[in-house]
């Protein structure tokens, strides 16, 4: 029964990445690929510092855009978990997730309508009197990535908390608070450690995709805001080096696998700690 | 209450991007900023006359119709598969199958890619797309009809073929007919995946573009961008109308296989 399912997952992705990663050791000569086993494409990611770069660009993005999306989330789902009465707890899923599925692409260019130099914000404000001149902060740079990917994904990093919130025993929050510890307390000694699970899941289900994102980087990112999803995706479509960026791809993968097994690691060093 | 506040602020920050939409889709002016300049119907009667655009629609519909039935199929297997029997290494290949829902779609696009150009020499088409959007969607499938499959009691089907019915028919005439709101919200939700998917399409896609890579070639012309707003106001229109349909399925499909809804599509 589980075959079919199976077979397409082992032939459309189990292969093709062993393919790619057999790719990423062969050179592009001019027009064909010249498939001698070398580690040139590495040695070139090494030594060439602009890969380096936006590597550490990229990580550095998605781990912000990890943080925001999730701290700001998390309020979100709490208050969906503990204040919303049940029958309405769907509703407010389902308005959480609508924007999430509806055309990603048009979605990240009013972005740049709403922070743009006559954009809603800077009109809004200086209607208001707060400011004389537009901010500029907001357009063509990394933070207007990082706003634009933490809206995209907030409905990843809520439903995932959700779901571990509401499996708590609310019995539990009361046995704390009759034995004495405080509302805060109670949140950070039971609430924050029993909805970890969650928060591990939203944490890797933000962090690990963005680093593939290379539409909001090249719609809102201007000049200095390029990441290394763009290289890769400049060197198969654009400079004719897919083996290079099948390299660039591999690597990217690694970091981003190295990074989020370290955080699995630490929390679970952190909630054994507790125990 | 200051809680409700907040969530109640996330939501307009969630829904700030497409409250903008209809107001530039109907507003008399090329250039998309404020202040707004008067209302106009043209962008929308622009969408009719556009002969390129007719075709990437007609393209992402096949498209996304395709993604939709062979998402939904794997879906049900591996659904079924996991509610149902035991197996060995079955966390490992439910794992494996879910697992595009975590990778970078950019990964998915580019080994995909090496496959079909590099490996095989075959020419990008409608069918490549199709391919990888149904990897993609697969996961999405599975966590639908997950909920609808969890709590069928296989007793049931056991009751029908001992009574007579083969293992096809007893599976067509009591399981099918318990998780088919399910089966149509899958196909639903993969439908609206596949048709708005831009990653993976703009590598994969043949000489004929599909819909979100027509958009993003519309995006680099100032001009065209009041047409953008118009389609981007029917897109959602229509994502809002199959996901609300969905939704109620899906809660349909819960309550028909007897399980308490927990909430939403993942």
């Amino acid at each position: 029964m589980v075959s079919p399912p199976l077979g397409y997952a082992l032939m459309l992705l189990a292969v093709p990445l062993s393919a790619i990663i057999l790719f990423s050791f062969w050179t592009q000569n001019f027009m064909d690929v010249d498939t001698t086993f070398t580690l040139n494409n590495y040695r070139e990611i090494i030594t060439e510092p602009i890969y380096f770069a936006l590597l550490k660009r990229s990580l550095f993005v998605s781990g912000t855009v990890t943080c925001v999306t999730v701290l700001l989330a998390f309020p979100v789902a709490y208050f969906v978990s503990f204040h919303v009465p049940a029958h309405r707890k769907s509703l407010w899923l389902f308005l959480i997730t609508i924007p999430f599925w509806t055309s990603y692409l048009i979605r990240v260019f009013l972005w740049k309508v709403i922070l743009g130099y006559n954009g809603v914000v800077n009109t809004g404000l200086i209607n208001l009197g707060i400011i004389d001149e537009p901010l500029t902060f907001i357009l063509y740079n990394i933070n207007a990535v990082i706003i634009t990917l933490a809206h995209a994904f907030a409905p990843f990093a809520i439903l995932p908390i959700f779901v571990a919130l509401e499996k708590i025993d609310r019995s539990l929050l009361e046995a704390s608070q009759d034995l004495g510890e405080s509302k805060v307390s109670t949140f950070f000694r039971v609430t924050l450690p029993l909805s970890m699970p969650g928060l591990v899941a939203a944490v890797l289900i933000v962090f690990i995709p963005t680093i593939g994102d290379y539409v909001t980087p090249e719609l809102m990112g201007g000049a200095g805001g390029k990441l290394i999803a763009n290289m890769i995706q400049t060197q198969f479509l654009a400079l004719n080096n897919a083996p290079l960026g099948a390299a660039l791809a591999i690597v990217a993968m690694i970091c981003v696998t190295a990074v989020s097994l370290l955080f699995v690691f630490l929390n679970r060093r952190y909630l054994r700690g507790r125990s | 209450m200051s809680l409700r506040i907040y969530a109640i602020a996330y939501l307009v920050f969630l829904y700030a991007p497409i409250v903008l939409l209809p107001i530039f889709a109907f507003n008399d002016g090329t250039i998309i900023s404020f202040p707004l300049s008067g209302f106009t119907t043209e962008w929308f009667s622009q969408l009719w006359v556009t002969k390129a655009l007719h075709n990437a629609v007609q393209n992402s519909l096949f498209i996304a119709a395709i993604t939709a039935v062979m998402s939904t199929v794997l879906g049900i297997c591996a659904a079924r598969a996991g509610a149902m029997y035991n197996f060995p290494l079955k966390r490992g290949i439910l794992g494996l199958v879910m697992l595009p829902l975590v990778l970078p779609e950019i990964i998915v696009a580019v080994s995909l890619l090496v496959v079909v150009v590099q490996f095989l020499d075959l020419g990008l088409s409608n069918w490549t797309v199709i391919a990888a959007h149904v990897l993609i969607c697969t996961p999405f499938s599975i966590a639908i009809l997950n909920g609808a499959f969890q709590n069928l009691d296989p007793s049931m089907e056991e009751a029908a073929m001992d009574l007579g019915e083969s293992r096809w028919s007893a599976f067509r005439l009591v399981t099918l007919p318990l998780v088919m709101p399910g089966i149509i919200s899958s196909m639903l939700i993969a439908f609206t995946i596949s048709l708005d998917e831009f990653i993976i399409a703009f590598f994969l896609t043949g000489a004929n573009p599909t819909m979100p890579v027509y958009i993003w070639g519309l995006l680099r012309f100032p001009g065209s961008l009041p047409i953008v707003m118009a389609l981007g106001t029917l897109l959602v229109g229509l994502s809002i109308i199959l996901l609300t349909i969905a939704e109620i399925l899906r809660r349909r499909g819960m309550a028909r296989a007897g399980v308490k809804d927990k909430g939403g599509f993942l």
